[in-house]
């Protein structure tokens, strides 16, 4: 019962910040918003009894994809003066 | 209430996240929101992948001191799935990298990221 | 605000096939016929005690040679693309503080032995070659935080890329030829179940995968930083 409890607040968590990662006009908040849906995404994998899938999308997802798009966000706000 | 399985709540999870992310595909303009878009729609598919070999009542496929090596196929959940996620997140990874190489050549070849730009393929 | 009624319609459309689809899923209390399979002549045919490991590197090797060879498609076309952006604008960066270059020196080194321990230890605890390579790359990017004018020699990443590649690809064949088919751990005996040098060849086979992954994912990583076109300090 608690486990589903725990399940229900974590689905929920992650579609209102998957629709502010699509919704918000600023771009930086958006990327941000997209790497804590994949840390919680990590956390239901744990529930659902995956610990080798959770360890990847905690290190891929969470990690390295948010600082590959800053660093692309970078460059281009740099060029634009 | 007793009768709601955890693999439906992350199985509803994983496809509003689908849903969400063709959303941002398909209504955002700037090309980095796109990429964010599509990065959703990867983790979502991942979620509904991993929610489908889920048994009740059954732990994870490591055999050790919980889980005997004799009655492994009663106590594990599926493997197989898991398996097939793993190599696809890391492809995920590697293919929103080329995504966004693709964004800054875009840039700078045409000074601007709004998709209403490139009107090169239009008829 | 048509445009958008209108891609509204055609989601919930979707939706709806979508829900048609996955109400018909039942409850399932045992394990399909071929997970069954695996999950009982596992121990004695391939001897690894984390299952996911197993069937990654043994009953599915060809999906973990595409995997690998389209990671390194791309890390190629990353390295390609990222070198055609203009080198003339020039940036000064304010140096960074004590606090993180203090932290950066004692906490990199740790970080890739935890990678290195990761991708050791895949086939007993839940870890195996990609976390580790992923771990490794993450150590990188502390690095490169704390000092952004190191330079990373990509001579040194593309030996190590190339050489495991090459390596994971030879076991492969050479098992071939001495035991049962492509990537059948048999070559070397299987050992006592649970202990480090167990499971036959699956050991060095994920070692030199999570080094496979590893470089490529820092070389992406060192592309883009090298891409901000940071000349001094200010």
């Amino acid at each position: 019962m608690l486990t589903l409890i725990f399940a229900l607040v974590l689905s929920l968590i992650v579609i209102v910040l998957g629709i502010v990662a699509v919704q918000h006009p600023k771009v930086s908040v958006a990327i941000i918003a997209a790497g804590v849906v994949s840390l919680f995404a990590s956390v239901m994998y744990l529930l659902l009894a995956a610990p080798d899938v959770a360890m990847t999308e905690a290190a891929i997802g969470s990690g390295l994809s948010t600082i590959i798009f800053f660093y692309v966000l970078n460059k281009i706000r740099r060029q634009d003066g | 209430m007793n009768n709601i399985q955890l693999e439906w709540i992350t199985m509803a999870a994983g496809i509003a996240l689908v849903f969400i992310g063709l959303w941002g595909i398909l209504t955002q303009k700037s090309i980095l929101k796109i990429i964010v878009g599509f990065s959703l729609f990867d983790t979502g598919t991942h979620v509904i992948l991993v929610s489908i070999g889920y048994i009740k009542n059954r732990t994870a496929p490591i055999l050790d001191e919980a889980v005997d090596a004799s009655q492994a196929a009663s106590q594990v959940v599926d493997p197989v799935p898991q398996a097939l996620v793993l190599t696809a997140i890391v492809i995920g990874l590697g293919i929103t990298a080329l995504m966004l190489s693709f964004a800054l050549q875009l840039k700078k070849k045409n000074q601007s990221l709004e998709i209403s730009n490139l009107k090169d393929l239009k008829w | 605000m048509v445009k958008k009624i209108i891609i509204l319609v055609v989601l919930l459309v979707l939706a709806m096939m979508f829900w048609n689809m996955f109400s018909g899923i039942p409850v399932q209390n045992v394990l399909p016929e071929v997970s069954e399979y695996y999950a009982k002549n596992e121990p004695a045919e391939v001897g690894a005690a984390n299952l996911v490991t197993a069937v990654v590197v043994t009953y599915r090797g060809l999906d973990t040679l595409g995997e690998v060879s389209i990671l390194f498609l791309s890390a190629a076309i990353v390295g390609l693309l990222l070198g055609f952006q203009s080198k003339t604008e020039k940036r000064k960066l304010r140096k960074t503080s004590e606090l993180l270059l203090t932290a950066a020196k004692i906490l990199t080194p740790v970080i890739v032995m935890l990678g290195v321990y990761v991708f050791i230890n895949g086939h007993l605890t839940p870890g195996g070659g990609f976390q580790g390579g992923a771990i490794i790359a993450a150590a990188l990017v502390l690095a490169l935080m704390a000092d952004p004018l190191r330079k990373i020699s990509h001579g040194f990443i593309s030996f190590v890329e190339s050489t495991s590649g090459f390596i994971f690809v030879f076991i492969g064949i050479l098992e071939i030829f001495l035991a049962g088919g492509f990537l059948d751990n048999s070559i070397l005996p299987l050992g006592e179940f649970g202990a480090i040098l167990s499971a036959g060849a699956i050991p060095i086979i994920y070692s030199f995968i999570g080094l496979k992954v590893g470089a490529e994912l820092s070389s992406i990583v060192s592309n883009m930083q090298e891409a901000q076109n940071i000349t001094e300090y200010e």
